[in-house]
């Protein structure tokens, strides 16, 4: 019982936030630096998402490493995003099983 | 089935699968945090995020109280509200209150991104097929790793913890390579969490993500805002 409510509680409140995103600002926002802000937040979220807890995500710090730099090179090379992912897990699980 | 809605499938394809690998992690972290398969197929199908979902489990295995869950959700998903009001702006008239309530469970990291980089403006059609296949994935991955985790050698699972860092990755870099300003923003986002990191240690990580990239958005908002005609 007590984790159906902690499941529900969670899924409310995602729930509430995503339909307020959609339904609170119907209208086309002109001020400039909201829409700027607005631009630019989401890479800033992922970036900050990102580093630097992708260099604690496994038990082998090098691992970690490698599979970031593999990560990095794929990203630049604008490979498409599940390529990159798993192409990254490979290479943690190479490094993590040669160390 | 619309062409939109079909369009919306071959679009989300990509993003579905790399899903369904991450959330095939998620499936053996919840079962080892002591859900049942059933229950966390749910917690995927309802919540559709990584973060928010981790944290809330994690939560959930420590006996925390509703109340820490519910905060817990409401910081580390905030970001989706200004996903959401951005993604507002691409949306096309067919979108009425019904269709906002609907397709607004389709606001993820990745969805966003693919919605946004729209040369058309959204029709609902369009994000229910994109939402329509990532949740298939998603959840789909979720029970895979319930029904698989518990066999495969820990040396798997571990490297499948980098899956959702790299997708993440693969996402703000490309914009960031060919927009300095993105870039700008990419950096600073990640200097500020780092300093938060290393250096404030009583900052929550999701709550230091929230403040660095608020940080960095909204300087580099100030320095180089956006043409009139874009976004």
């Amino acid at each position: 019982m007590r984790i159906t409510l902690s499941i529900m509680t969670m899924a409310l409140v995602t729930y509430a936030i995503r339909a307020l995103s959609l339904t609170l600002v119907r209208k086309k926002i002109t001020n400039r630096f909201i829409r700027s802000l607005l631009y630019y937040l989401p890479y800033a979220v992922l970036a900050a998402m990102s580093f630097p807890a992708i260099l604690y995500c496994c038990e082998k710090p090098a691992a970690a490493l490698c599979g970031t730099a593999v990560a990095l090179v794929l990203s630049f090379l604008e490979k498409p995003l599940t390529t990159v992912a798993i192409i990254s897990a490979l290479a943690v699980l190479t490094v993590s099983i040669i160390l | 089935m619309s062409a939109d809605f079909r369009d919306g499938i071959r679009q989300g394809l990509p993003i579905g699968l790399g899903y369904l690998f991450v959330s095939f992690g998620f499936g053996i972290f919840a079962l080892a945090s002591g859900l049942s398969g059933f229950e966390a197929v749910a917690v995927s199908f309802l919540n559709l995020t990584s973060a928010g979902q981790v944290a809330g489990i994690s939560i959930i295995a420590a006996s925390g109280s509703l109340l820490e869950i519910a905060f817990s959700q409401l910081v580390i998903n905030l970001r989706y509200l200004l996903m959401g009001i951005a993604l507002s702006q691409k949306l096309d008239d067919d979108f009425r209150l019904k269709q906002r309530l609907i397709a607004c469970h389709g606001i993820t990291d990745e969805i966003f991104a693919l919605a946004c980089s729209q040369k058309k403006p959204v029709t609902p059609a369009l994000m229910y097929g994109i939402t329509f296949i990532v949740v298939a994935g998603w959840t789909t991955g979720t029970l895979l790793g319930c029904l698989a985790g518990s066999v495969l050698p820990s040396v798997i699972t571990d490297a499948m913890g980098i899956l959702l860092y790299a997708m993440f990755i693969a996402i703000f870099l490309p914009p960031a390579r060919h927009e300095k300003a993105v870039l700008l923003a990419v950096i600073l986002a990640i200097a500020v969490n780092c300093l938060f990191y290393y250096h404030v240690s009583s900052l929550s990580s999701s709550l230091a993500v929230i403040i660095s990239s608020l940080i960095s958005a909204g300087l580099v908002s100030l320095i180089a805002p956006v043409k009139e005609e874009e976004s």
